[in-house]
């Protein structure tokens, strides 16, 4: 049956052309500013594309050892912290998925409790305060080791496994544990993946706790680094240090290219995992 | 068959038990202890003292933040942000969602899709720090655009007039693209015999949204509005920490950012602690009790 085009298509192919424009504007935007030349940033002339393309604010940002700390500490907190999230993640689900397991309805409330209640900012640093973890790795990486919507969801993924599999690896002799690592893990790739990503993009992500329990500016997280640079505004160091001219406006091309570098390398990798992300909200909705 | 005692159940799932053991003292390390940690609201939490020595107060803290009237300012700002999080951004995908819906050029709605689901992934510091960007009064681009239309600039961020729109405004930026997913799938489950009977009938786009669309999603609608009810006064601290500044204090300080200062930058653990658990067990009477209207209304509740 063809239709014919109403002006209610027309509206609509409208409007989700302003939110596609609405999405991706700024970062060309960002880009732009980024890569032109400082007259024409001074001069406020940069919409869409470049002007007068150099790589100078790029390159002045590259040389900043902020940066690249905060890109190694994020690097470094993020392996660390997928391992020691997966890990327990995996598991804490393949245990609470055995329907029979002793104590389960008592353990599985008390993780469910805690989605609905906790103790907030202060006791949560007096408490990783007095763990000692102020200043070191562990601050970072263990108190959001585990969230309870992506445990439930690997939990509810498990149990939907057939459990004849199961079995049939029981009949050749495998222990609980080899079930769990040679049968249970490799056909829950799917599910492994969404969360795994859906950890890193978390950890990448993190700033509060960062915030809260480091001082010390040597093991920032890029997003610390990123909000010095940017909304404190210490990028006019770099400024200072490399010489450049043009103070005022070279420093929102400066600016840009902070953000920018700080998003990059999601973009990059954004179109190969998008569809997983998908996947992992509707999972994550249907046993919520 | 013999029903197993409690010992041999145990003896049998040892190996489970043991694979939870990490996950459960993470659970108490990090969830509970600080849940027993809000006692610090009824001491005069002192660091040097630490949690056993210092005295107990009572509801002190509590009595001063409630007759401050200071106090009411940030509870106040958190609760029309909480207000207009559900009436603006609430809403934004189930709009989307239909837009996507309706959309019959089948590529041209994926390429949006896609695009759309891309700020939800950006960190809160890079999404603050390009508002500060677009938004600045000399150099951004939105002041730019206003100027070339004959506009005045605005001084967005120093304004407190306009903190809420920019921090709704950008709400709806990040989650609306990335809030469509679950309703285009309870749109994808709708039977497709019901837009026929209603096509039949005479039901032009318009109405099918109405009577067949919006009627098909409801149960969806439902869970979700029941579920950011419970999230609503949780305003997100990080956002509201990089855009606040003194100027726009008067509508940008909200209770997280209000304990963050008091507490870890101000040392008053106890104050701030007894105002950021006043604040959950208001959000919690609110869930509660909109769960219950929502039970007595329809069919669907969260529990």
């Amino acid at each position: 049956m063809v239709k014919k085009i109403g002006i209610f298509d027309v509206v609509n192919f409208l409007l989700l052309a302003f939110v596609a424009i609405a999405c991706l504007f700024p970062f060309f935007h960002m880009a732009s500013v980024a890569v032109s030349a400082p007259e024409y940033v001074v001069r406020n002339e940069i919409t869409f594309f470049p002007k007068g393309f150099q790589l100078d604010a790029l390159n002045a940002v590259l040389q900043d050892p902020r940066l690249w700390v905060g890109y190694r500490n994020t690097l470094i907190y993020a392996v660390l912290a997928l391992t020691i999230s997966m890990s327990l993640t995996i598991s804490a689900a393949y245990s609470l998925s055995r329907k029979n397991l002793v104590f389960r309805a008592p353990i599985m409330l008390m993780i469910v409790f805690t989605m609905i209640f906790n103790g907030g900012m202060i006791p949560f640093f007096l408490v990783a305060r007095s763990y000692g973890l102020l200043d070191t790795i562990w601050a970072v990486v263990l108190p959001n080791a585990i969230n309870t919507v992506w445990l439930i969801i690997m939990r509810t993924f498990f149990q939907n496994l057939p459990k004849e599999i199961e079995e049939s690896g029981r009949v050749d002799g495998l222990s609980d544990l080899t079930i769990l690592t040679r049968i249970v893990i490799p056909l829950s790739k799917p599910v492994l993946l969404t969360i795994g990503l859906f950890y890193t993009v978390a950890i990448w992500n993190d700033f509060t706790s960062a915030l809260i329990l480091l001082r010390d500016s040597t093991m920032f997280p890029l997003q610390l680094v990123i909000r010095n640079l940017v909304v404190v505004g210490q990028a006019g160091d770099v400024l200072e240090a490399t010489g450049v001219g043009g103070k005022k406006v070279v420093l929102d091309s400066l600016k840009y290219a902070v953000i920018l570098f700080g998003c990059l390398p999601l973009l990059i990798i954004y179109p190969f995992i998008q569809k997983h992300f998908e996947q992992g909200a509707l999972i994550g909705s249907v046993k919520g | 068959m013999r029903r197993l005692s409690v010992l041999d159940q145990v003896k049998r799932d040892r190996v489970y038990l043991l694979l939870l053991v990490p996950a459960l003292i993470h659970y108490i390390m990090f969830r509970y202890a600080p849940m027993f940690g809000v006692a610090v609201s009824f001491m005069d939490f002192n660091l040097f003292k630490g949690f056993w020595g210092s005295p107990w107060v009572g509801f002190k803290h509590f009595e001063a933040f409630f007759t401050n009237p200071n106090s009411w300012n940030v509870v106040r700002n958190n609760l029309i942000l909480g207000l207009y999080k559900l009436i603006f951004t609430f809403p934004a995908p189930i709009i989307l969602a239909i837009l996507f819906h309706e959309m019959r050029w089948k590529k041209y709605r994926r390429f949006v899709q896609s695009v759309s689901y891309l700020p939800y992934f950006l960190s809160t510091v890079v999404v603050s720090s390009l508002l500060i960007m677009l938004l600045s009064p000399s150099t951004g681009f939105v002041n730019k655009a206003l100027i070339s239309f004959g506009y005045e600039p605005i001084y967005f961020l120093q304004k407190a007039e306009w903190f809420r729109t920019i921090f709704i405004a950008s709400d709806i930026w990040v989650g609306a693209g990335y809030g469509t997913i679950i309703f285009l799938a309870a749109m994808a489950a709708i039977d497709p015999q019901l837009y026929e009977a209603a096509r039949m009938d005479g039901a032009g786009r318009w109405k099918q949204t109405i009577h067949v669309t919006l009627p098909g999603i409801m149960p969806a609608i439902v869970i979700m509005f029941i579920m950011s009810i419970g999230s609503v006064l949780e305003i997100d601290f990080v956002k509201a920490f990089l855009l606040g500044n003194p100027a726009n204090m008067d509508t940008a300080d909200i209770v997280s950012t209000y304990v963050y200062r008091l507490g870890i930058l101000g040392g008053s653990f106890s104050q701030a602690s007894a105002v950021d658990i006043s604040m959950a067990v208001f959000s919690l009477l609110l869930v509660y009790t909109t769960n219950r209207i929502c039970r007595r209304l329809g069919d669907t509740s969260l529990w």
